[in-house]
């Protein structure tokens, strides 16, 4: 009984995200942040972080991916599937109807000025997410992070550097600092 | 076989698509346009716009829109199907690698490289949704004429929102379609 109401409770939460992310696969990581780390509290945000970068350098749509991650995380295999189903209806469901009527939709100019309007509140969601994130890193107070931050930042906005290169240099980076800073605290541990 | 066919074409899109939505737009083309004739050009574009006006990825779209159109529902399903099977394969045994080794100090060092890299990742995404929302061709503009004013009004109104009071991100993305929506339509104002 409360396995199924977990079950029901992830499909609800990934349909309801799914069927909310205009904008690219990037608007589902606020969502599912806002959703899974500050509401229900099922997952930490540095899990949350850790799953994205998976997601985004795994091949297939961003918001799929998550969800299998997140399904999985929460649910094991049947909540893969879970997950799956919940962000693959609503897509299915709109393109089946929208189809059928597409050239009206499309060029109908109340949509098209309800979606200009709507990408405000997307890059909102964004910006509101990208602060609490980076504010978390920077309260840190470590140099390392935050310099990766901003280089990232320039590298991808202004010179449209690919992510999978991107992923894979902060990486090294990331394992080579922390066999420094290990090998540092066992020097220290010796004296 | 026209399932298997739509399966399989929508399986390379999924594998072979990485880093997001305007990444599979050439895939797509190459399969639907390019290799088997599904779409036209014309129909292809009005896939793209319809996706960036639609929830939902890009290539979950064309894939429920091109086999509704060629096989009906049953096509739509095997092709969604097709198309989401590498990213479950793929991502479920990575999946399994993270959540078994994310204590090793070298995993963890790695993940601790790669969190600000994804913020980072984000802010740049976000900033060109942004400057979409706020100039007219997403530009830095040259005269004022191309200036969304209620775009950038809405936005700074909706970050305001979501950092005082924690709202639900639904309720203000669909608060401000509908705002903007009324105010544009009904003082012509941008």
């Amino acid at each position: 009984m409360k396995k199924g109401r977990k079950y029901l409770q992830l499909f609800l939460s990934t349909f309801k995200l799914s069927a909310f992310t205009f904008g690219g696969g990037y608007v589902i990581i606020p969502l599912m942040r806002k959703q899974f780390v500050e509401k229900l509290h099922w997952i930490e945000e540095d899990e949350m972080l850790d799953l994205t970068a998976i997601a985004q350098s795994s091949p297939g749509p961003i918001a799929v991916n998550a969800a299998i991650l997140i399904g999985y995380r929460l649910a094991g295999k049947l909540g893969t599937l879970v997950t799956i189903i919940g962000t693959v209806l609503p897509p299915l469901i709109t393109l089946s109807v929208i189809s059928l009527f597409y050239q009206a939709f499309a060029t109908n100019t109340w949509v098209a000025a309800l979606l200009q309007g709507m990408q405000s509140g997307v890059a909102a969601v964004i910006a509101d997410v990208v602060f609490s994130m980076a504010s978390g890193i920077i309260k840190e107070k470590k140099w390392l992070p935050v310099l990766i931050m901003a280089a990232v930042f320039v590298a991808s906005y202004f010179f449209n550097v690919n992510i999978i290169l991107l992923i894979l240099i902060c990486g090294a980076i990331g394992a080579v600092s922390s066999h420094f800073e290990e090998k540092r605290k066992k020097e220290r541990g010796v004296e | 076989m026209i399932y298997l066919q739509l399966f399989l074409s929508f399986f390379q899109i999924g594998l072979f698509s990485i880093g997001g939505g305007y990444a599979a737009m050439p895939l797509i083309q190459n399969q639907v346009v390019n290799l088997h004739g599904w779409l036209s050009m014309n129909e292809f574009v009005d896939v793209i716009t319809i996706s960036q006006m639609t929830p939902g990825p890009v290539a979950i779209n064309s894939a429920t829109f091109v086999g509704i159109k060629i096989a009906g529902v049953g096509g739509a399903l095997v092709a969604t199907f097709g198309c989401v099977l590498p990213s479950c394969i793929i991502v479920l045994l990575l999946a399994h690698f993270y959540f078994k080794y994310q204590n090793l100090t070298v995993v963890r060092g790695v993940l601790s490289g790669l969190r600000p890299a994804v913020v980072a990742m984000i802010a740049s995404a976000g900033l060109s949704i942004l400057l979409t929302a706020s100039f007219v061709d997403g530009l830095i503009p040259a005269s004022f004429a191309d200036v969304r004013f209620v775009g950038i009004a809405l936005f700074l109104i909706a970050f305001f929102v979501l950092r005082k009071w924690k709202v639900n991100p639904i309720y203000v993305m669909v608060g401000c379609g509908v705002v903007g929506m009324l105010v544009t339509k009904l003082t012509g104002l941008q």
